[in-house]
């Protein structure tokens, strides 16, 4: 490869950067409003767009100078729809909890008007004399933004916000450097695989570079498969231009010259947005053919993944990409030597890629001073279940479980108690209160048998069912396992049929221990992480919440009133005001009559508990509780 | 590989098509083949548009994507069959997605996939008789905060309860009913 003259790429660059920079100079100081509007996938199921629609009603078809710009997910997904208002000689701030209504008033009050409206604001994006900012909220002590610093204040679909940003500079950088060095930089930084397994980045990319062969792949994996883990979804729909950069940076380095972004078919904004993210950099000559004037030649396809969770593990992915089931093979030989049609081949997540050209751009130095001794840099947790700021963070590796729980999310809603959290997704596993304190990295999670994982983490309290969530887990890496390998194939089926007689009120005490006797097999036994590390969630609540897997099964109780079969639905009569019909209103089945009395009953043979009576029961009554074992009911009414 | 009559039915859909409809199929799947190289990696993505083109894959498209690209037709049904995305039943004009994501399932999700099925009277992967509705599950959809969500037609819906299923489909009820009052 001849690298042409340094400066030649600078100047190239310079140019692009100028442009951008005065087209967001123009756009963010110029004299006009801009309304920014979070329209992420979970903003958009929270009405992102119909506020966007209502904005654009209201202002009008000149709109009035105002510009609107979709933007990404600030992760503030607690507060979607979100809006941020830039109005100038006023700071930026952030709306939240917004609906087509609210924005109206915004628009008249504030756009039009001068009145701020201090009600609807989150905080200020920026420090000021009128409101207080958002950043000092006690969350932000604990959180460092690397990956989510652009996610929610740029344009995803606009090239230029990503470079005036400073994005792409890296890439200058990088393609004047020799691809030693910058395998030398990352392994100085410290960085390892965000996929899970937390494997060294620099040396899976020694590697693939050191591997005889002219043609070698690098491929994006966003085959973001685990319920609860949506941060992979969040950056390539809020930044996809940071993953972009990484790939061609990592590209040059290990000689690639085809690359592969994996995206899930269940995401189709991220293609979308990566679609267009693609075509935009190709057209500033960043990606393609002789990118940044060098000799350098770089292609991206976009292939999404149908919907196979196996499909995340490396080999699996590679024979999707092939067009063939995605089923594992085994390692070595590993895809760095021997991957996509046969060629070396770097798989990379989006994460990983995406702190690339961060580190890249601010030295390993940077990096390595984040985070703990063997775990650098950042962690990115996708935060939901009973949390009350669901969303995203990232925080510095090495932050406690409590710190991210309570001072990030905010602590449990509804005055409820913590008893879990779970994190890794179905291979990881559910960790107690007692292990609220442990700094989290990727060798701490393994040692209390969690994992890492993709960064899910979903939070329980005293209503959630440990046995039922081990229960759901299992019954997910069942129905996934691509059947290979027979312990996981039939293995995991045995221990689903273990853990659906605990939660119908089945089971026996001795199962318990076959039930560790089989995990330990299908966890020995099956050749990739999806098998090997399906036992988790089972393990975990066994060595913490064994109590709850006794009372299933010697009393067929369920202490948090979760387990469909183990719980019946009961009207206290003493509580029950005979005038109100709140629940037999709204019973889906049904189910609920009024006695002589006009005291409410329930129906049990009718009752497919649901629990709508419960929300429906006005809190001044509260008069619907729920039973474990059902059989309480008939006691309760003699 | 053109005698068909020794392969069981790989679609189980309760309505067979008939030889016009299968023509069509034919017909329409060759169409979305022209834009692909005959290469086995362009497997998945010529599967995904056929069945964006027909709304699932039956057995005659699969039959004409093994021609094209000269695999045997068992390689396209193991694909189809192993990744959840493909569907070999003929859908409904509109599509119920519950997410059983941790977040969705913790909050209910399971409830609402019971409360769909028992208003539709179908199962998950099925599709009601009169093709209004088809109601499947996902693994997750990405929008944990707003749990449970349910996707209908492709639209992403936060905190839905049982009683919201029953307003969903009153909306639709009452909207066909006046798209029926319109067209006579």
């Amino acid at each position: 490869m001849t690298v042409i003259a340094s400066q030649d790429i600078t100047s190239t660059f310079q140019n692009i950067k100028e442009r951008a920079l005065s087209r967001w100079q123009e756009l963010w100081d110029g004299n006009k409003p801009v309304i920014m509007v979070s329209a992420a996938t979970c903003g958009r199921s929270a009405g992102a767009l119909e506020v966007l629609q209502t904005i654009k009603e209201e202002l009008g078809k000149d709109q009035d100078g105002v510009r609107v710009i979709e933007v990404g997910c600030m992760g503030h997904c607690y507060a979607e729809p979100l809006v941020i208002i830039k109005k100038p000689g006023n700071p930026t701030v952030a709306y939240g909890y917004i609906t087509p209504e609210k924005v109206k008033r915004l628009i008249q009050d504030y756009i039009r008007g001068g009145d701020i409206s201090p009600e609807f604001a989150l905080g200020a994006l920026e420090e000021n004399e009128l409101l207080p900012s958002l950043y000092d909220l006690p969350r932000f002590k604990h959180e460092k933004y690397i990956l989510l610093e652009n996610i929610g204040r740029i344009d995803p679909e606009d090239i230029q916000h990503y470079i005036a940003k400073g994005g792409y500079e890296a890439l200058a950088k990088a393609l004047q450097m020799q691809p030693e060095d910058i395998i030398d930089e990352i392994r100085r930084s410290g960085l390892r695989g965000r996929g899970g397994a937390g494997f060294s980045t620099a040396q899976k990319w020694e590697v693939c570079r050191s591997s005889p062969g002219k043609t070698k792949y690098l491929i994006c994996n966003a085959d973001e498969g685990d319920p609860g883990a949506f941060m992979d979804r969040a950056i390539l729909e809020s930044d996809p231009h940071s993953v972009i950069e990484g790939m061609v940076i990592a590209a040059y380095t290990v000689g690639a010259q085809h690359g592969y972004i994996y995206v899930r078919a269940e995401y189709p904004l991220a293609v979308h947005r990566v679609e267009i993210a693609l075509r935009q950099a190709q057209s500033l000559g960043l990606l393609g053919k002789n990118i940044l004037g060098t000799s350098f030649s770089f292609d991206i396809k976009l292939f999404q993944g149908s919907g196979a969770f196996v499909c995340g593990e490396e080999t699996a992915l590679i024979a999707s990409l092939e067009g063939k089931p995605g089923l594992p093979h085994h390692r070595p030989p590993f895809p760095a030597i021997k991957g996509l049609h046969g060629k070396p081949t770097v798989i990379n997540n989006v994460k990983t890629l995406a702190y690339v050209p961060r580190i890249v751009r601010n030295g390993a130095d940077w990096f390595s001073s984040i985070g703990t001794e063997k775990s650098k840099g950042t962690a990115v947790f996708a935060l939901a279940g009973k949390v009350v700021n669901t969303g995203l963070t990232e925080v510095p590796m090495g932050t406690t479980l409590r710190q991210i729980i309570f001072d990030v999310g905010g602590g449990i809603p509804k005055g409820k108690r913590f008893k879990a959290v779970q994190i890794g997704g179905p291979s990881g596993g559910c960790l107690p209160e007692s292990a609220l304190d442990m700094p989290i990295d990727f060798d701490s999670l393994k040692q209390v048998g969690a994992m890492m994982g993709s960064g899910g983490m979903v939070v329980m309290d005293e209503d959630d069912c440990m046995v039922e969530v081990a229960r759901y887990f299992l019954e997910f890496t069942q129905r996934e396992s691509c059947g290979k390998c027979t312990m996981c194939r039939l293995g995991t089926r045995q221990m689903l049929a273990m853990l659906e007689d605990f939660t119908c009120g089945r089971g026996q005490m001795g199962d318990l221990d076959t039930l560790m006797e089989l995990a330990e097999d299908v966890r020995i036994g099956s050749l990739c992480g999806l098998g090997r590390t399906s036992p988790n969630p089972v393990l975990t609540t066994l060595r913490y919440f064994r109590d709850e897997y006794k009372a299933h099964i010697e009393e067929k109780r369920c202490p948090a009133l979760m387990c469909h079969d183990l719980i019946a639905y009961y009207i206290l009569p003493e509580k029950c005001e005979r005038s109100c019909d709140a629940c037999v209103g709204t019973c889906t089945v049904e189910a609920i009559s009024s006695n002589k009395k006009r005291i409410k009953v329930i129906d049990p043979a009718k009752c497919v508990k649901c629990g709508t009576c419960m929300t429906a029961c006005p809190p001044q009554y509260n008069a619907v509780i729920k039973l474990s074992p059902p059989e309480k009911v008939l006691a309760a009414k003699d | 590989m053109q005698d068909t009559s020794t392969v069981p039915p790989i679609s189980n859909a309760k309505i067979a098509n008939t030889p016009e409809e299968q023509e069509d199929i034919r017909r329409r799947t060759k169409k979305v083949l022209r834009r692909f190289n005959k290469k086995r990696e362009n497997l998945v993505p010529i599967l995904q548009q056929v069945q964006d083109e027909l709304g699932y894959l039956p057995r005659e498209a699969q039959i004409e994507v093994a021609e094209y690209l000269k695999i045997p037709e068992v390689d396209v049904y193991g694909v189809v069959t192993f990744y959840n995305q493909f569907r070999l039943k003929p859908p409904g004009k509109h599509s119920v997605r519950v997410c059983l994501g941790t977040a969705c399932h913790m909050k209910g999700g399971y409830i609402l996939l019971d409360a769909w099925k028992r208003r539709l009277k179908i199962d998950r992967g099925e599709t009601t008789t009169d093709r209004e509705f088809d109601l499947d599950t996902v693994a997750c959809v990405g929008c944990c905060a707003m749990a449970p969500v349910n996707v209908i037609d492709k639209k992403a819906e936060g905190r839905i309860s049982p009683t919201r299923v029953d307003g969903i489909l009153l909306a639709y009820k009452m909207e066909k009913e006046k798209k029926d009052k319109e067209s006579k």
